[in-house]
């Protein structure tokens, strides 16, 4: 027993020391070996007397697991070692620059659609479209425009053919007309999309998006408009309060007309819309004229409710800073990239309308 | 619509200010588009008193001057003048103000070393008199209690200019606006007072109006004035031309201007011994032709409203007079003609002469038919007083009598509309302000119509009437309801919104350009599909619209090269057009991608952007959007502006007609053609008209999880087929051998050249073999093996690679 000891102790002492890898395989060969120190006495248990066997095998059974844990924990410490060792020469710099990624990004025109989408979504309006090539009873005529009223001259209007009844939409209302024409009311929609006009200068392009809306029921009257109005404009604006006024105008499609200024000032060089002395016109409205609802076949007795109309590009640039409405279509990669929006900025209810 | 505060208030009794007025304009739908001083400048000039004067320390001849002008501080002013000191009443003008004799504008400035904050003026120098030794000198009596305020009297007119909208002619004149600001409350609408004009003797120039098929005259209405001395316009006459930014010409034509203006009654006048015998108004015939007095010769159509004598037309009746009848500085007598023309017949012919004037813009959205003597009378007034004269009776010729129109009025329509009440009564009297004629029934107002409203035809409109005067505001503001009709968006919407983003998150800059483009350009991308041309483009090179999404992305692209930019990502997705009908559109996304990936880039190797690179994104977008890939099938086929060997199309199945996307390098012949210097160039087209909904919803697809927990086994493969077989024929090869157990196959290396014979390519594949329900053991493995062999070799003629 006490040689086992002795061996014992002698090992635990080896195994404090400094061990390399060498050094312990050397170790386990000497104790586990074929001819180790403790193999051989496993292999002369056989020979000793039964009463001491027992005794002897249980000692030397636990002296066995001792050195072995001890041999495990000191391999353990010694890979460890090794691996800090080679991590010393693996180190980088790592502030050299990643692996090249590209951004995407979502034009000012789509996110503001996104966001006008959303905030109507909100009051049960559903997203309808048409076509961008209208022929002149739809875009005029149906909308209350016969061919001798002044008003279409406010349009000035891109011709596909010399008898004028082809033509770029000057407007989004031509869906309100189709829309009305598929379907049995009520009605609640908007219409975003591209109209066009030949007009180019600083503040017009020959091309620009509008936004149209229409809600038709029984009893939709001129406060639900104003409040949709309101509603949309603070929540597309993203304040609390705002300042609003309604004026009294004029379109051929609606009666009574309005058109919708929001009070703004400028701070700082910069333009800041809800509170302030100015007004902005933003927006045309009103009730849908009842020659409209009759043109589209829906009784004006039964039905009546409100259209409206808005400038998407014009919008974006108020909310969004963006100085010139021609830039919007000039594709500067420069401009592209600093008034995009990163594609996982989807506007949302819940997620919010903008970071 | 411009006129003065000053001649407004000619016909509307008001104590108001004028800030009031303007609100409420604007508050009643006449929208003021701004609000001037005519002549504005004269405020600077302010009375004022030195306060202190002393010596300049680096000049003899000036001093500098403490001067009091009526705020909390006094100003220091530099002031060479001997007169300027201590305790004088004189004249100060501020920075900015405008000298009037030399029009020197005043700025802040330092003189020898002392900064001099304005001015303090001669007479000369402010057009008072020649005395321009010294400052002014105001007398203390008149002046001392005045210091600080404007010394010029503010005479001047203040004027307006209103946005009329089309609906609107009654407000092309001052009476009207007069009346609408009456009828809102804010002062009285003053009779128009005319003096008694003696009318002596018959016209004697003969009028008729002809029974023509749709005559543009119903009412023609004329006087003869005989012996008058044209001349120039009074001055008071004269100031109201200018002050709407017209040019006096002489009292005659002034006078006529003046009555349009003031009333919106067009009258035109004739030099009455240029008239040959008679007045026909009648309908032109094709090819008759006269010069007008914008000095040019039309030649007129078949049945425009003219007005003519024997020898011929005489002027386009409500449009444009003639030069042959015009009035002259030496005229001695005049017809003075105020008409009815109808508005359709007015625009139409305008419309084809292509003119615009004054008289056709009244005329074309309706003259109040009942103004004819009225104007007649105004006009005649003046025409005497101002260039004598005798006054004929008026001759009215008239085929329509223009009676007031009648409507009935359930006043309940107007809650209904509006949401909110107003009294019977209130309604009543705004209605009579606006010149209605009210008779009230049960629950309807009996209306007769102002014939100067041509725009009022039917109940709604008395509902506007009354609505803007009552005002906006009124109105209340109610809370949206949430309640939903119909989902927001449908799928192919929700599949745009997706799409659109897809593509940008793989590194695309989204854009959006015109639908129209550059025929030129347009050719190289319109294959066989037909040009839309722009009857009337905004320039030249946007005549078209656009057959192509790429039309425009080129475009922008080199002028992105241009800037400096290498490797540019750009997507449009938007309308392209098949024909020039409603609906004839499809929406498509494009996208190009220039020049290299990894440029410059310490740690990847650069490369220049390929056919892959876009396949990639096409690929990765449709499965994105929930496409299966591995029913997708790709064909070599694509249109002509792509790279023929280095493109290709992509269909959602082997089966479909229509494939719903392209993809490859640009053909280099367009790069040429347009000058486009770029390492590479590629680009997809998506479809989204070939897009189908998918049938499976997600909410399905989701529930059914499958999956396999037994071992699976990869082997890998090398075929030497012909160097034309497609990857994609040996993959489907293989995959249709067992769906169950083959999982996936993976093409590694693509391998020609040595040992390989010349005609071939040696597609090497890795595939993984699995099975839902049991471990496979080696034999499992070796039958699939020689399976995959046998298969791929006798149906696609390829050798397994020993």
């Amino acid at each position: 027993m006490s040689d086992i000891k002795k061996i014992k102790d002698d090992y635990l002492n080896r195994l404090n020391n400094d061990l390399n890898i060498e050094s312990l395989n050397q170790i386990k060969t000497e104790l586990f070996g074929k001819n180790g120190k403790i193999s051989n006495y496993f292999k002369k248990l056989g020979s000793l007397p039964t009463d001491e066997r027992k005794k002897f095998a249980s000692d030397l059974n636990s002296i066995k697991n001792e050195l072995q844990v001890k041999i495990d924990s000191k391999l353990q410490e010694i890979e460890i070692k090794e691996i800090n060792s080679k991590l010393e020469n693996e180190k980088v710099d790592v502030t050299l620059p990643e692996r090249e990624f590209s951004r995407g990004k979502i034009h000012p025109v789509s996110q503001v659609i996104d966001e006008i989408s959303s905030i109507f979504s909100e009051i049960g309006f559903s997203v309808e479209e048409g076509p961008d090539i209208e022929n002149e009873h739809y875009n005029f005529t149906s909308l209350n425009t016969p061919d001798n009223h002044p008003a279409r001259d406010m349009h000035d209007t891109f011709y596909l053919d010399n008898n004028k009844e082809l033509l770029l939409r000057t407007h989004t209302s031509p869906v309100q007309v189709r829309t009305m024409l598929n379907g049995k009311p009520p009605f609640k929609i908007i219409a975003p999309g591209r109209t066009y006009r030949s007009d180019s200068d600083q503040t017009h392009s020959p091309m620009f998006h509008q936004v149209e809306g229409l809600h038709i029921d029984k009893d939709i009257n001129m406060g639900h408009l104003k409040g949709c109005l309101n509603y949309f404009i603070k929540s597309f604006f993203e304040v609390d309060k705002i300042k609003m006024r309604f004026r009294p105008s004029h379109f051929p499609f609606t009666e009574p007309s309005a058109e919708v200024d929001i009070g703004y000032e400028i701070k700082d060089g910069k333009i800041v819309i809800g509170e302030g002395d100015k007004w902005l016109e933003i927006l045309g409205c009103g009730m849908v004229h009842p020659n409209v609802l009759k043109n589209v076949k829906v009784n004006p007795d039964k039905y009546q409710g409100y259209a409206f109309g808005i400038g998407i590009d014009r919008l974006g640039m108020l909310k969004y800073g963006i100085n010139d409405l021609r830039a919007f279509f000039e594709t500067d990669y420069r401009w592209l990239n600093h008034f995009g929006f990163d594609p996982l900025d989807v506007p949302s209810n819940y997620r919010g309308l903008s970071r | 619509m411009k006129f003065t505060i000053g001649w407004l208030k000619e016909h509307l009794d008001t104590q108001k200010k004028d800030n009031e007025l303007i609100e409420k304009l604007t508050d009643i739908g006449l929208e003021v588009e701004s609000f001037e001083n005519l002549s504005s400048g004269l405020d600077s000039f302010k009375v004022a008193k030195i306060i202190n004067a002393e010596q300049h320390p680096n000049a003899d001849r000036l001093r500098i001057c403490d001067v009091d002008i009526g705020l909390d501080n006094t100003v220091k002013v530099v002031c060479g003048a001997q007169n300027a000191k201590k305790d004088l009443l004189t004249i100060y003008a501020g920075p900015g103000s405008i000298i009037p004799k030399n029009n020197m504008k005043l700025s802040v400035s330092k003189i020898r070393g002392v900064t001099s904050y304005g001015m303090l003026c001669s007479e000369s120098e402010l057009n008072l008199s020649n005395e321009s030794e010294g400052i002014t000198e105001l007398p203390t009596g008149k002046y001392s209690n005045k210091i600080g305020k404007n010394f010029f009297k503010s005479n001047t007119e203040k004027s307006v200019d209103l946005s009329i909208t089309p609906n609107r002619p009654d407000c092309l004149g001052v009476r009207g606006i007069a009346r609408d600001l009456a009828a809102a409350g804010v002062g009285k609408l003053k009779k128009i007072s005319l003096n008694n004009i003696k009318n002596n003797g018959s016209q004697k120039i003969k009028v008729s109006i002809t029974k023509d098929k749709n005559q543009g005259c119903t009412v023609f209405g004329s006087c003869l004035i005989e012996g008058v001395t044209n001349k120039e316009s009074p001055k008071w006459l004269k100031e109201k031309i200018i002050s709407l930014g017209q040019k006096p010409i002489s009292a005659i034509v002034d006078i006529t201007n003046y009555v349009m203006l003031d009333l919106n009654r067009p009258l035109h006048a004739y030099d009455a011994d240029k008239i040959d015998k008679e007045i026909i108004v009648r309908n032109s015939k094709k090819g008759e032709t006269f010069e007008a007095l914008d000095n040019k010769e039309y030649k007129l159509g078949d049945d425009m409203c003219v007005i003519s004598d024997k020898s011929g037309v005489l002027g386009l009746g409500g449009i444009i007079g003639g030069t042959r009848s015009g009035t002259e500085i030496n005229t001695k007598n005049i017809l003075l003609e105020s008409a009815y023309f109808i508005p359709r017949s007015i625009r139409k012919t305008s419309k084809l002469l292509n003119i615009d004037t004054d008289a056709k813009f009244r005329f074309e959205r309706g003259i109040d038919p009942q103004s004819i003597e009225l104007g007649l009378s105004k006009a005649a007034e003046l025409i005497s007083e101002i260039c004598g004269g005798k006054i004929s009776n008026f001759d009215i010729q008239q085929t329509d009598k223009h009676e007031k129109n009648k409507i009935k009025f359930n006043v309940s329509l107007f809650e209904k509309i509006t949401g909110f009440k107003v009294n019977d009564n209130e309604i009543i009297k705004i209605l009579i302000d606006l010149g209605f004629e009210v008779s009230k029934e049960k629950f309807e107002l009996d209306l007769k119509i102002p014939t100067w409203r041509p725009d009022i035809t039917q109940p709604i409109d008395i509902v506007e009437e009354i609505v803007r005067i009552k005002g906006y505001e009124n109105i209340e503001t109610l809370q949206p309801e949430k309640t939903k009709i119909k989902d927001t968006l449908n799928t192919q919407q929700k599949l745009f919104h997706f799409l659109q983003r897809s593509v940008a998150s793989k590194g695309y800059f989204e854009t959006v350009t015109w639908s129209f483009t550059d025929s030129k350009i347009n050719k190289l991308f319109k294959e066989n599909l037909k040009e839309i041309k722009i009857v009337n483009p905004i320039s030249s090179d946007l005549d078209v619209l656009r057959n192509s999404i790429f039309t425009n992305l080129t475009f922008y692209l080199k002028k992105n090269l241009d800037r400096g930019f290498k490797d540019i990502s750009l997507f449009e997705i938007g309308p392209i057009f098949k024909d020039s009908r409603p609906g004839e559109q499809s929406t498509v996304i494009g996208a190009i991608k220039s020049g290299k990936v990894s440029r410059l880039n310490w740690n990847e190797k650069d490369r220049i952007v390929d056919v892959f690179d876009v396949k990639k994104d096409v690929i990765q977008t449709l499965v994105e959007a929930g496409y299966d890939r591995q029913s997708f099938f790709v064909r070599d086929k694509s249109p002509s502006y792509y790279h023929p060997g280095k493109s290709g199309s992509v269909y959602l199945d082997k089966d479909e007609i229509h494939p719903v996307a392209y993809f490859g390098e640009i053909h280099p012949n367009i790069l040429k053609k347009l000058d486009i210097k770029t390492e590479g160039l590629v680009g997809f087209e998506i479809y989204m008209d070939y897009l189908k909904e998918n049938k499976i919803k997600l909410k399905d697809l989701k529930t059914n999880f499958e999956y396999s927990d037994y071992q699976k086994s990869e082997r890998d493969f090398a075929f030497v087929v012909d160097k034309n077989f497609k990857a994609q024929d040996l993959i489907e090869i293989i995959s249709s051998i067992d769906k169950n157990l083959i999982r996936s196959i993976k093409i590694f290396d693509i391998y020609e050249g040595e040992n390989i014979p010349q005609d071939k390519k040696s597609i090497a594949l890795n595939v993984t073999i699995q099975s839902s329900d049991k471990t496979l053991e080696e034999s499992d493995l070796e039958k699939i093996n020689k399976l995959i062999i046998t298969t791929v070799e006798t149906k696609s003629g390829a050798k397994i690679r020993s």
